[in-house]
């Protein structure tokens, strides 16, 4: 009942999410099915699949903010890759002994930087609910100090976004470092199990895409749920006309932290389950390319709406997936072009573009 | 008559010719008898007989002997076993060429076992060394003189002081004068004679060379007497106080240079950003256009390398200029007054060029050469050399920042700019093309860019990645400085680069940026509108 009150005024979010139920069903049928029939669904579609999915949770956290608060952040891969590093940290731990210099204390890096016994910070990370609990606790922690510290001052508008760049730059350089404790360069690599499963089997590579797409719903649904509150309302006043919404006694600045606090949370959530399904989370992940690409996803599909964010990310990295193979040397002249034509042609994005033609029929 | 004396004048002449090339080829043989002699001497000598042997043929022919010595010294004189004639080998492998030294000509090595070294012991490797010192004293070039007498100071044995002091009469040039106080000085600190050392303390206490400090450090070592060894503490302290300080002038000079370069990569974003609120984000890929138009004019001009940076600078102005003035009629003229936008749509239009370099240049790092001229350091004292590139960047800097001032300024244009930015309706009212002038200023901001990418191209790898590496900086700068204002963005950019070079030392380069970066956001907290904040009206809105 509560569902359907959420999406009462949402024909786009009822469209997506019963298309990602009828996935969740159909996948692991289609998986199951002899791999000579026509309709077998290949494992590795199914991981590729999943990582879309958690790009396109991304990508509704970036139009929470983007969309319906007005801030343009150019730093939200940031959030995505703490929240991959905190799942990578439990995957390395889980190696145990199997790493290749057989230290069933330390990780294979630590072991080659020499290193004695495991930094303080990576305690507790061989528990999955403690590492789930930093998923989106040092995201949300993160975000919530940037943001009290910004939205105080009131820096908005193009300022922020460039230290939100600066952040996410800032990040990436402190993770490249060796001293840092986080695998360097390289990154986190070489899993080989989740909660006991194989992280090489194909019965988990369904799971893991069951368990983005069912963390895409639950995401879009609360999001869905925050823009429909008075507090959504609150923050499209803000998003629309900031001073006036701050005259008229709403508290600006708490609106703006709690909202970009869950959905650096939401991102977290993104970038742990991205890193089993790819295998590997390095410093690249917080460059600043990544969270503006995030953004060009949302542009594409349709700010402000949410399911326009996901359709646009599953488009962009479908689109990316086929340049990058076939038209190496294109891909970056389509992606560059699609920058401009949206923001020239289409402000409201793929969805608005349907929206028209729905009001005109 | 006179055709008799001509053809006795023309004989005598050449008589006089023929004698004379007679007489020239009889002492070549004779120096060549010599040399053969010698040689064979040097190939079977003992390693006690070997000092005798140079000695003697110093006496005769000093130069050959010295560049022998020299050979010795670098492990580079064989003989061969058989004729026992000298030779130059660097590489004593089969296959590798072998330079006769009677002659010059080039012997191929067939077997290694045909050739066998001079060698030396360390017993007269440093005697030779001595000879080579002394030798360089009298060098007619001032330089050599001096470097020599440095040489010495490491352990001058009591002959060569006695040269030095013989030589320091004479010497004219005060630079090596110094340089033979500091070896007196240093063979004094351990004399007998009363009051002397004390001297010498003081005489190197004034100097910053290694070896001097080396030399007082050695002698605290060994001092017994109280006084001499408190004087010589002292000295030591204030050796390393200089030396501290000077290396506190390299940093600033390092934190300088590498401000100026912030500078020049935001100014031009200062006019675009900061003038007209455009948020262009391919301002680093208008910095990289210019690298790559230097490259591209080094290659249209390979035999002037030394002029091509004069040609570059306008060049790259004008090209990164008009692609400047693509990008605003093209694009960011649709989206005034939606900075997100422009945002996203300048960083669509850095993807493409950075993909048209790739597909043009190759995605391969190109290398620009640098002008001999920019080349080399300037040696102030034994412990701080500027190198000189970095001070034509900063020279290049603070003129392209003074340019743009005065046109900003002074100006028919610089008016119009200004004006169009503080109130657009009210120039336009006045008769001012916005849209000429909105063109113009980002063309001008554009070209600036592109003449940083000249002075990059100097310092950093030209590739495609160029223009990404230095956007977040040259934001941070403009930030940094206040918008809308070319001295916040020179004190700004040049403050940033002192405390990244000051800071790096104890945190290292990434952590000093990092901690830049953190610094930059918190101020941006503290003072959203950056150092100098633009005042009145122009600063609503």
């Amino acid at each position: 009942m509560f569902l359907l009150n959420i999406l009462k005024n949402d024909r786009g979010g009822r469209w997506l999410i019963s298309a990602l139920v009828a996935l969740i069903i159909a996948v692991p049928l289609l998986n199951s099915l002899p791999s000579d029939s026509a309709l077998h669904l290949p494992t590795y579609s199914i991981a590729i699949l999943g990582k879309y999915l958690t790009l396109a949770l991304l990508a509704v956290a970036v139009d929470l903010v983007w969309g319906y608060l007005g801030i343009l952040t150019l730093g939200h891969a940031a959030f995505f890759a703490l929240g991959g590093y905190a799942m990578g940290m439990y995957l390395m731990r889980q190696i145990g002994d199997r790493g290749v210099y057989g230290n069933p204390e330390l990780p294979d890096f630590m072991v080659f930087l020499n290193w004695q016994e495991l930094p303080w910070f990576w305690s507790g990370f061989d528990n999955f609910g403690f590492a789930m609990l930093m998923v989106v606790l040092v995201p949300g922690v993160l975000a919530f100090v940037f943001g009290a510290l910004a939205f105080r001052s009131r820096v908005s508008g193009v300022y922020l976004s460039i230290i939100t760049q600066a952040l996410t730059f800032a990040l990436m350089l402190a993770f490249y470092r060796n001293e840092m404790g986080f695998g360097g360069n390289n990154g986190l690599t070489d899993f080989k199990d989740i909660l006991g499963f194989s992280l090489s089997k194909d019965a988990t590579k369904v799971g893991l895409f069951i368990a983005s797409a069912i963390a895409l719903i639950v995401g879009y649904l609360i999001s869905r749920a925050v823009t429909e509150s008075r507090a959504g309302r609150a923050c499209v006043a803000v998003r629309d006309a900031e001073s006036r919404a701050r005259f008229m006694g709403y508290h600006v600045e708490n609106i703006k932290l709690w909202i970009f606090t869950l959905s650096a949370m939401i991102a977290g959530v993104a970038g742990a389950l991205y890193v089993p399904q790819v295998g590997i989370i390095n410093p690249n992940e917080f460059s600043p390319l990544n969270s503006i690409e995030v953004v060009v996803w949302v542009a594409v599909g349709g700010r402000a709406s949410l399911y326009g964010a996901v359709i646009g990310a599953l488009l962009i990295n479908y689109a990316k997936s086929y340049f990058t193979v076939e038209l190496p040397d294109v891909w970056l002249f389509a992606l560059g072009g699609l920058f401009v034509l949206v923001t020239l042609f289409l402000p409201k994005g793929v969805t608005g573009l349907m929206a028209k033609r729905g009001a005109a029929a | 008559m006179r055709g008799i004396t001509t053809s006795i004048v023309k004989l005598l002449s050449l008589t006089l010719l023929m004698l004379s090339i007679l007489s020239a080829s009889l002492a070549a043989m004779a120096g060549q008898a010599q040399f053969d002699a010698y040689e064979a001497r040097l190939s079977k000598a003992k390693f006690d007989e070997k000092a005798q042997i140079i000695q003697s043929w110093m006496s005769e022919d000093r130069a050959e002997a010295l560049s022998l010595i020299q050979l010795m010294l670098d492990s580079q004189l064989y003989y061969q076993k058989k004729e026992l004639q000298l030779y130059r080998v660097e590489d004593a492998s089969r296959g590798a060429t072998a330079v006769r030294l009677s002659d010059g000509a080039e012997v191929q090595i067939e077997s290694k076992r045909d050739f066998k070294r001079v060698s030396i012991n360390n017993n007269l490797r440093g005697t030779f060394g001595g000879w080579l010192a002394t030798a360089a004293l009298t060098d007619p070039d001032p330089e050599a003189r001096r470097e020599a007498a440095l040489e010495l100071i490491d352990a001058p044995s009591e002959a060569v002081v006695a040269q030095v002091r013989e030589l320091s009469q004479t010497e004219t040039d005060s630079s090596v004068l110094a340089a033979f106080d500091i070896v007196l000085a240093v063979a004094d600190l351990y004399s007998e004679e009363q009051g002397k050392p004390a001297a010498a303390i003081a005489t190197l206490s004034g100097t910053l060379e290694p070896a001097a400090l080396a030399a007082l450090t050695q002698f605290t070592a060994s001092a017994t007497d109280k006084a001499l060894l408190a004087q010589a503490n002292k000295a030591i302290d204030k050796i390393n106080d200089e030396a501290s300080f000077y290396a506190g002038v390299e940093t600033v000079y390092f934190g300088l240079s590498l401000g100026s370069v912030l500078v020049l990569a935001g100014i031009g974003l200062a006019i675009t950003f900061g003038v007209m609120g455009v948020i262009n984000m391919a301002h680093g890929e208008l910095i990289m256009i210019g690298a790559y138009t230097t490259y591209v004019v080094q290659l249209l001009m390979p035999n002037h390398i030394e002029y091509s940076l004069f040609v570059a600078i306008p060049a790259a102005f004008v090209v990164s200029g008009l692609v400047g003035i693509g990008i605003e009629r093209g694009v960011i003229r649709f989206l005034y007054g939606r900075p997100l936008e422009t945002l996203l749509a300048t960083f669509g239009i850095s993807l493409v060029l950075q993909q048209a370099v790739r597909s043009i240049f190759s995605p391969l790092n190109r290398s620009v050469e640098t002008p001999s001229w920019m080349s080399g350091s300037i040696e102030i004292n034994p412990v701080l050399a500027l190198t000189e590139s970095r001070l034509y960047i900063i020279f290049f800097c603070l003129f392209v920042f003074f340019a743009l001032s005065m046109i900003m300024k002074r100006t028919r244009l610089g008016l119009q700019v200004r004006a169009v930015s503080q109130n657009r309706a009210m120039a336009r009212a006045m008769g001012v093309r916005s849209e000429w002038v909105d063109a113009m200023t980002f063309g001008l901001g554009s070209g600036v860019a592109g003449v940083a990418g000249v002075a990059l191209s100097q310092l950093t790898n030209v590739g495609p990645n160029l223009g990404q590496a230095y956007i977040i900086d040259s934001f941070m700068v403009v930030v940094f400085g206040g918008v809308g204002n070319l001295w916040g963005t020179l004190v700004a950019g040049l403050s940033l680069g002192l405390a990244n070079k000051v800071m790096e030392p104890w945190a290292g380069a990434v952590l000093a940026k990092i901690l830049v970066l953190v610094f930059i956001i918190l101020f941006i907290q503290k003072r959203p509108r950056g150092l100098f904040p633009q005042r009145g009206r122009a600063a609503e809105g």
